[in-house]
């Protein structure tokens, strides 16, 4: 069984993320992290290929050449090597552009499964697996919280707006996998220092297909709308927390 | 500018956040809706105006792949300039895959969308809501989906006038297959959506067990109690307490967020409260961007002496 995870390197949410107002696009120029949802997807792939007793998991990714150091800790975590499309032909990329890129690199690598998170950490997209779906013209099963493997199909068990359901595909198949579906494992200490071993390939725009155009476009950038007072409470005891609610709840009479 | 509406049902009828964009789409031009499903002109007739209908058996389940095939056949025949979509699990499917297939640029997360010179622009909130974004589309066709409740759906009198679409499907789109409908698993325990407090529970927790503390505080606060999607499935609390994108939408008078970041598919679930607390270790926790008062801190220490003093002054 080869499965193929595709990532994203986001810039850390701790450091905060920005929008840059000049190129309107996402300000990564600090340090980029794998994207939590992401590491669900990596967790999954390394215990499906676990529970077959053999096969590869090759992480494929679309980013700056800076992507590398985020890409690299899914070696730590367990994965065989990595893919990394990096040109600055792709840089501001649009949904078609990304999904394009990343067809590209999947149909070079003919996994018999390839798994995405649920959706993107800083631009909140849940859309990127279901384009790559059909653009390899393979079926698709989103948000999957439970995943089994068959022979020669994937089942996924998923919520929807009406409740839990069962589907049933093909493989080679696309799953976007939910956060919930299990625990990503920290990367041990023998897992990070074999990674830097491990195989890291870089391709060019033109090696997947050419970049393509981006289909969006950004046409302005401004603050949202103002909003009432927002109070914030920190540093303190959790007496004073305790206390600081119960002040609030009785200014807005909830008590 | 013609627009279509893809209208999402169950149960035999439209969904309410589907009328809603296609209430939008009217306002803004020519119109109409399209229904992909097997028996579904009961559900087509209730939308009024321009309906187009494709039945078929293999469009039964509700998968994304064979709707795209609709979608695109009609787009194509009929020359619409854009496909509107509410936020769902099927619906983003659909419009990713009809991007893909039409070439057609796809903006997510929309809270409107104007005319300005002819042209569409979308309005997101990105970031957290931090900043809002003017999205536009460079391509022959735009495609947006919007997030789910953004607008309400306009009492219609016009009668339903619908049209056949002939469906004509590709290999590739049946491959997938519901081996189980949806099913609501833990009906039990009250509903949320009528209550007036409501202490809700994510996996800041840690685990099922310290479901008590937030049972105990909304206990003390005569509220209900209710779950986020991520612990729900877990298994640590039943579907039926879920709040957000695919749960429940609330409005209580109070929201306390216990434990939870508040991603924005839990955000669209209810932002409608009254007033909202969060209290959460992580001070990046989304959720502190809407909280009307956020508390830092270790919920495990703070909600027991918060339901404490709640008690005491009953």
């Amino acid at each position: 069984m080869k499965v193929a995870v595709c990532v994203k390197a986001v810039p850390d949410a701790g450091i905060g993320r920005r929008i840059d107002p000049g190129s309107k696009r996402l300000d990564r120029s600090g340090e980029l992290v794998l994207s939590d949802f992401d590491s669900h997807a990596v967790e999954e792939a390394l215990r499906v290929k676990e529970a077959a007793g053999e096969g590869e998991v090759v992480v494929v990714s679309v980013g700056p050449a800076r992507s590398a150091d985020a890409v690299r800790k899914t070696l730590a975590m367990g994965a065989d090597r990595a893919v990394l499309v990096s040109d600055v032909a792709l840089e501001g990329a649009d949904l078609l552009v990304t999904a394009r890129a990343l067809a590209g690199a999947l149909e070079r690598e003919g996994p018999d499964l390839v798994l995405f998170g649920q959706q993107s950490a800083d631009g909140d997209g849940a859309c990127l697996f279901a384009a790559v779906a059909e653009l390899l013209r393979r079926p698709v099963i989103s948000q999957v919280m439970d995943l089994s493997i068959g022979p020669g199909a994937v089942t996924g068990k998923r919520q929807t707006e009406f409740g839990y359901e069962r589907v049933r595909a093909p493989l080679p198949a696309v799953v976007a996998v939910s956060d919930a579906i299990n625990e990503p494992r920290y990367p041990s200490l023998k897992g990070i220092m074999g990674a830097k071993a491990k195989p890291q390939e870089t391709l060019t725009a033109a090696d997947v297909g050419g970049p393509g155009e981006s289909r969006t476009v950004v046409l302005a950038l401004s603050a949202p709308p103002a909003r009432g007072d927002s109070r914030r409470v920190e540093d303190g005891s959790a007496d004073e927390a305790a206390e600081a609610i119960v002040a609030f709840l009785a200014e807005k009479r909830m008590l | 500018m013609k627009l279509l509406v893809f209208l999402e049902h169950h149960g035999g009828s439209i969904t309410k956040a589907s009328l809603g964009v296609l209430a939008k789409a009217r306002s803004l031009g020519d119109a109409a809706g399209v229904v992909a499903g097997s028996e579904v002109r009961d559900a087509a007739e209730g939308a009024g105006g321009v309906v187009w209908v494709a039945e078929d058996a293999r469009l039964a389940a509700p998968l994304p792949a064979p709707r795209v095939d609709v979608l695109a056949k009609l787009v194509r025949d009929e020359s619409f300039d854009a496909v509107l979509f509410a936020q769902s699990v099927l619906a983003s499917d659909v419009a990713a895959g009809l991007s893909a297939r039409l070439d057609a640029g796809l903006n997510w997360d929309l809270v409107d969308v104007l005319e300005e010179n002819g042209r569409l622009v979308g309005k997101r909130p990105a970031l957290a809501d931090s900043v809002w974004v003017d999205a536009g589309w460079s391509s022959a066709v735009a495609l947006a989906v919007f997030r789910s409740g953004t607008f309400d759906p306009a009492e219609s009198s016009a009668a339903a006038e619908l049209r056949e679409v002939q469906v004509e499907l590709e290999a590739h789109s049946l491959l997938a297959e519901l081996v189980e409908a949806a099913v609501e698993e833990g009906q039990a325990g009250p509903s949320i959506e009528d209550a007036d407090v409501i202490v809700a529970g994510g996996r800041g927790l840690g685990g099922p067990e310290n479901f008590t503390l937030v049972e105990q505080l909304a206990e003390a606060l005569g509220g209900a109690v209710a779950a986020t999607r991520a612990v729900v499935d877990a298994g640590w609390y039943p579907y039926a307490t879920q709040v957000g994108q695919t749960g429940k939408t609330v409005s209580p008078k109070l929201y306390v967020a216990v434990g939870i970041s508040g991603a924005i598919q839990h955000k669209v679930g209810m932002q409608g409260s009254g007033v909202i607390v969060a209290i959460n270790k992580d001070p990046h926790a989304p959720i502190f961007d809407y909280a009307d008062l956020g508390v830092v801190g270790d919920l495990h220490e703070i909600v027991p002496k918060l339901t404490e003093l709640v008690r005491s002054r009953k």
